[in-house]
């Protein structure tokens, strides 16, 4: 229970995210409409992402420093879990875009900076199968992960702001949180993005014990 | 020695190396010409949008093809000879440097080839010319780190374009939307959000080079 506690926070927060996000009162806007409960879901899934990614970056450089085989091990697995809650947003996001934009996919500078993101990390799982010997993949595929960060970060969050984009809180557009969300959205929201971040890093660490599991085993043979 | 005295040593044998054999730089003008010339053919005339990107693809393919070969014509002896006289910070710095020079000369001629073969008036020339120095220098940085990494890799030409692509791609549209500024002969000051973001990025990319290098050499 000591140890545990975050992760039932996290089910009753995204629990209450789910049940307040699709009960309570939403302000009624032009265009949006109801779409605006995408905000619960959308929004904390790049959250969760974006946490994942920095842990991995966070136990990269840990691996460089120590050599520990554990570090590299919850690095590829924080990459793989952000890999899936990115696939989430993409879908999630494309829901509501075909709803308020008429396409899923507009040729926008947000949507398609997040994908080249998304290509940067599935190049990062390709290189760790392009290296057969443990050591240097972890070596290497490390030194790329921190190498990809920064580059991730100015794609999704530098390089949108400075052009015209369709997406809410770039190229001149509002962010939800500036105009639309009422003093009830807020702390829903919130509530939401934290749920999110406990329980992706939760599938996360779930995942590297899974792996640990399996090294010992097919060590053990 | 310091690591500027060795930084300048390495440089000049590089040159030295390259200056012997003459087969790199020219190889990768061959192929920037015989490109462009395809190109023409391809197109005859292009409009001015097609023909500032086609210029940056161009640019682009012959980068990766240059930069790739930089890490594997060092043998692993000879990598661990440097490795005793030597620090990290040095090789690639002075990789960094070298890359760059060669990408300033390949890019300018090809500038000029491209220019001469498309004709296309710029609005403000200067300031292409300076989208182009700026590119290219982005271009060696980047791709120096990532031949590093995926020389150690080993099969390279195949993993060197997936690494590099995604990481390149917003210098790419950076670059892309700076020198069509420049085309369009807009004002200066439009395109200075651009230049920051690049020069951003390059000094990031040399510090994370500066920083994770050792830990790629050391095998």
């Amino acid at each position: 229970m000591r140890k545990n506690w975050w992760k039932i926070l996290a089910i009753v927060m995204i629990s209450i995210s789910i049940i307040a996000g699709l009960l309570g009162p939403v302000p009624e806007l032009p265009i949006l409409n109801e779409t605006i409960r995408n905000v619960y879901f959308h929004v904390p899934m790049w959250f969760a992402m974006l946490l994942l990614y920095l842990i991995s970056v966070i136990y990269s450089i840990k691996y460089l420093n120590t050599g520990n085989t554990r570090y590299d091990f919850i690095a590829v697995e924080a990459v793989n879990t952000g890999i899936l809650f990115c696939g989430l947003g993409l879908l999630t996001g494309m829901l509501w875009g075909n709803i308020t934009w008429g396409d899923p996919w507009p040729n926008d500078p947000k949507l398609n900076s997040s994908a080249i993101s998304t290509l940067m990390y599935l190049a990062y799982l390709v290189l760790r199968n392009a290296i057969d010997e443990e050591q240097k993949r972890g070596k290497i595929s490390a030194i790329y992960n921190i190498f990809a960060f920064p580059i991730m970060i100015v794609l999704l969050y530098i390089l949108p702001r400075m052009t015209d984009s369709l997406h809410p809180g770039n190229g001149g557009n509002s962010n939800f949180g500036d105009l639309d969300m009422d003093n009830y959205m807020r702390p829903v929201f919130y509530t939401a993005v934290i749920g999110w971040m406990l329980f992706g890093t939760w599938i996360g660490t779930i995942r590297y014990r899974i792996r640990l599991l399996e090294n010992n085993m097919s060590l053990n043979k | 020695m310091n690591v500027f005295q060795q930084v300048k040593t390495l440089v000049y044998k590089e040159i030295i190396l390259e200056w012997r054999s003459k087969y790199a730089l020219n190889s990768i003008l061959l192929y920037v010409v015989s490109t462009v010339f395809v190109c023409f053919q391809a197109f005859k005339s292009v409009d001015s949008v097609i023909w500032n990107v086609l210029f940056w693809i161009i640019l682009l393919f012959t980068a990766i093809n240059a930069m790739s070969r930089s890490f594997l014509q060092e043998s692993s002896n000879r990598q661990m000879y440097y490795y005793t006289i030597v620090s990290p910070q040095a090789v690639i710095l002075s990789k960094i440097i070298y890359n760059t020079l060669i990408m300033l000369i390949i890019s300018l001629i090809a500038f000029v080839v491209y220019s001469v073969i498309f004709k296309n008036p710029i609005g403000d020339l200067p300031f292409y010319f300076l989208a182009v120095v700026l590119g290219s220098i982005s271009f060696a940085n980047v791709f120096t780190m990532i031949s590093g990494i995926s020389a150690k890799a080993g099969n390279s030409s195949s993993i060197m374009a997936i690494l590099s692509f995604p990481v390149i791609i917003p210098l790419l549209i950076v670059l892309i939307k700076f020198s069509k500024n420049a085309m369009a002969g807009l004002e200066r000051s439009e395109s200075f959000a651009e230049i920051g973001v690049l020069l951003a990025i390059n000094i990031v990319t040399i510090a994370i080079s500066l920083l994770l290098f050792p830990y790629l050499w050391r095998d």
